[in-house]
């Protein structure tokens, strides 16, 4: 049972993912692809942070360190880092999906498309 | 001087990286647009200046580290750290070969641009995107590890589909755009999630130091499956390319050169990753032959749907992704042959070059073509080639490099493109015939479309619509004449370039522990 505790993060974020690659590839409205995107994120930052999880370890801040290992704090840095990044793609998709619907009148993928073959 | 040698890698990114946020501050105020344009120009001089100080520094003295924050740029390791703990940038003459290709094409296409642009609403946000892209592009090609890798990925593809969607008022731009941010997202987080089971298993970051600590489990195969597939995307390799036409079609004249040389970077990342990070590891074979199989699927796939296009550029673009599989076909069998010494002598090791130096050529001539294509649309307003003709009367210029690029691409001597085609044919026809002979027919199909639209275009009875076209204005004939320059001086002198900055790049490719000893050199 501690085991399958342990690894709680890591099938959350799989699921995360999982369920991201479904909306990604077979929803049409726009919008929602955008959120499968956020959500892929959302899975993978959840997969970083969860690796960066040690039992016992202490935050890495050094004028006040409790007895004890210090955790690297790496993960902690790549995740924010990715979610800051994340924010602007997820804010340029927007931008054009508004685009998008006031010259197309539409944001389904099928029907505000223009560029074929 | 000395300085500039030393801190070259940093400014290198750092500079562009300002400069696209000091535009928009040049650009406001009544002499802002003519302010700006000298200004983009003199910071793009001086980064082409220290890129070349770098080429010749890597040239000199070999593989260069720069650490940040170290006490010197030099130090990759702290006193009692086994593992390199700092961000460092890892220059070797792969990279700087990239470096070259990337600054010259953005060169040409900033002073393209500059009467190109003349005259539109945003354009400072536009120079400030083509300055980001410019620094994202050398930021991954000099990057030591994976996770600027990553970010640097991003950057790119934030910068690129803000160029590809500039146009907002049309429909299409907006969706090539789109388009393109979805896929790079999607790729990018790929490649993120691949860095975090590298990290969970040798908890570094540096490309160096992964490869050396390099254990080939079952977590680095699906790490490794995980970033070819992103970076086979960000490629537009066959079955994953439908974003490239689209993206390609509708970015502005300016923007279409830089995105393309930035998915170019994408297929630098994938060697960088399978040759230095997995090398010695990896069934070098098997890899060998997805990456010649994606390469012929390419080539195939991509010069099948060109043929009956009619819009010029998305003709243009499936040849990029045709042209894209001379590369992956030429270092796919520089792969297979790797883990053998005398195949890898024979024929393995000039494939390779072949692929490589057909990165150069084909981004060059690419580059030009589609700025010719751009060139006629700003005059004639259609891409259209079924609404053009007799253009030849009127843009004699522009005609004359749409035939300098098409022979190149064609791969007609003396022009730059039959010289890495030469070289790919002759070394595949040692390892199999049958993809060289697939080669070939792609070539002559190449050829033949583009001698369609050539007729098509230029040639025939003037139409009365055009009879007031004029030639483009100067800058943009010598942002274009500036790339043909470099065509042809490809195509006269290959020997002279294939020595001096094709063959080193191919070297540091096999050359993997020379790029680890660079940074763990003395850890045991």
């Amino acid at each position: 049972m501690e085991h399958v505790a342990g690894n709680f993060p890591f099938v959350a974020s799989a699921l995360l993912i999982g369920i991201a690659f479904y909306i990604i590839l077979f929803k049409r409205n726009l919008i929602k692809l955008i959120m499968g995107i956020a959500m892929m994120s959302s899975g993978v930052n959840l997969f970083i942070v969860a690796l960066g999880y040690r039992t016992g370890g202490n935050a890495p801040i050094y004028t006040d360190v409790p007895p004890g290992p210090m955790v690297l704090s790496v993960p902690q840095a790549l995740t924010l880092t990715s979610i800051v990044i994340n924010v602007a793609v997820l804010a340029l998709m927007l931008t054009m999906v508004i685009h998008t619907y006031r010259l197309t009148g539409d944001i389904d993928s099928e029907k505000s498309r223009k560029l074929k073959g | 001087m000395d300085f500039l040698v030393t801190h070259a890698p940093i400014l290198i990114v750092a500079l562009p990286l300002v400069a696209a946020f000091v535009i928009p501050l040049i650009s406001i105020g009544r002499a802002g647009d003519r302010g700006r344009d000298i200004f983009s120009l003199a910071v793009f001089a001086f980064i082409a200046f220290l890129v070349a100080i770098l080429v010749q520094n890597v040239h000199t003295v070999g593989i260069r580290v720069y650490t940040f924050g170290a006490t010197a740029p030099e130090l990759a390791l702290p006193h009692g750290y086994m593992v390199p703990v700092r961000i460092i940038f890892e220059v070797d003459s792969m990279s700087i070969f990239m470096g070259i290709i990337v600054t010259t094409v953005a060169l040409a296409a900033l002073i393209y641009s500059l009467h190109f642009m003349k005259g539109q609403t945003g354009q400072a946000r536009f120079y400030s995107l083509m300055f980001l892209l410019y620094a994202a592009m050398m930021g991954l090609a000099f990057t030591g590890d994976m996770f600027n890798l990553f970010v640097f990925l991003e950057i790119a593809s934030i910068a690129g589909a803000g160029l590809a969607a500039y146009r907002t008022n049309m429909a299409e731009a907006v969706e090539g755009g789109f388009k393109y941010i979805v896929i790079s997202a999607i790729s990018a987080l790929l490649v993120l999630f691949a860095i975090g089971i590298l990290y969970a298993q040798y908890n570094v970051l540096s490309i160096a130091a992964i490869a050396h600590y390099m254990q080939y489990t079952t977590l680095d195969m699906i790490a490794l499956g995980l970033l070819a597939g992103a970076f086979v995307i960000k490629l537009a390799g066959a079955p994953l390319h439908m974003w490239a036409p689209d993206t390609y079609t509708v970015a502005p004249a300016g923007a279409t050169p830089i995105i393309l040389a930035a998915s170019y970077m994408s297929m630098y990342a994938l060697y960088r990753v399978t040759f230095t990070m997995y090398g010695g590891q990896i069934d070098t074979t098997a890899i060998g032959w997805i990456v010649i199989i994606v390469g012929v699927l390419s080539m195939f796939i991509g010069v099948m749907m060109a043929v009956h296009q009619t819009d010029i550029k998305r003709m243009m673009a499936y040849h990029a992704i045709s042209q894209g599989g001379y590369m992956l076909l030429g270092v796919g069998v520089g792969l297979a042959v790797l883990a053998d010494p005398v195949a890898l002598a024979n024929y393995g090791r000039d494939a390779m070059t072949g692929g490589i130096f057909h990165i150069i050529n084909h981004v060059f001539y690419k580059a030009l073509l589609f700025m010719t294509a751009e060139a006629i649309f700003f005059r004639i307003g259609t891409r259209d080639t079924n609404k053009m003709g007799g253009l030849a009367r009127n843009m004699k210029w522009t005609t004359a490099f749409y035939v300098i690029g098409a022979l190149a691409i064609s791969g007609i001597p003396p022009f730059n493109g039959f010289a890495s085609k030469l070289l790919i044919y002759e070394t595949v026809l040692k390892f199999s015939p049958v993809l060289s002979v697939i080669a070939m027919f792609v070539s002559l199909v190449t050829l033949a479309s583009f001698a369609k639209v050539f007729y098509a275009a230029f040639t025939g009875p003037e139409l009365p619509a055009f009879r007031e076209v004029r030639e483009v204005p100067k800058s943009m004939i010598i942002g274009m004449s500036i790339l043909a320059a470099c065509i042809i001086f490809l195509g006269l002198f290959p020997g002279l370039v294939v020595d001096n900055i094709v063959a080193p790049a191919t070297n540091a490719l096999i050359d993997q522990a020379g790029y680890i000893n660079a940074v763990m050199g003395a850890v045991p």
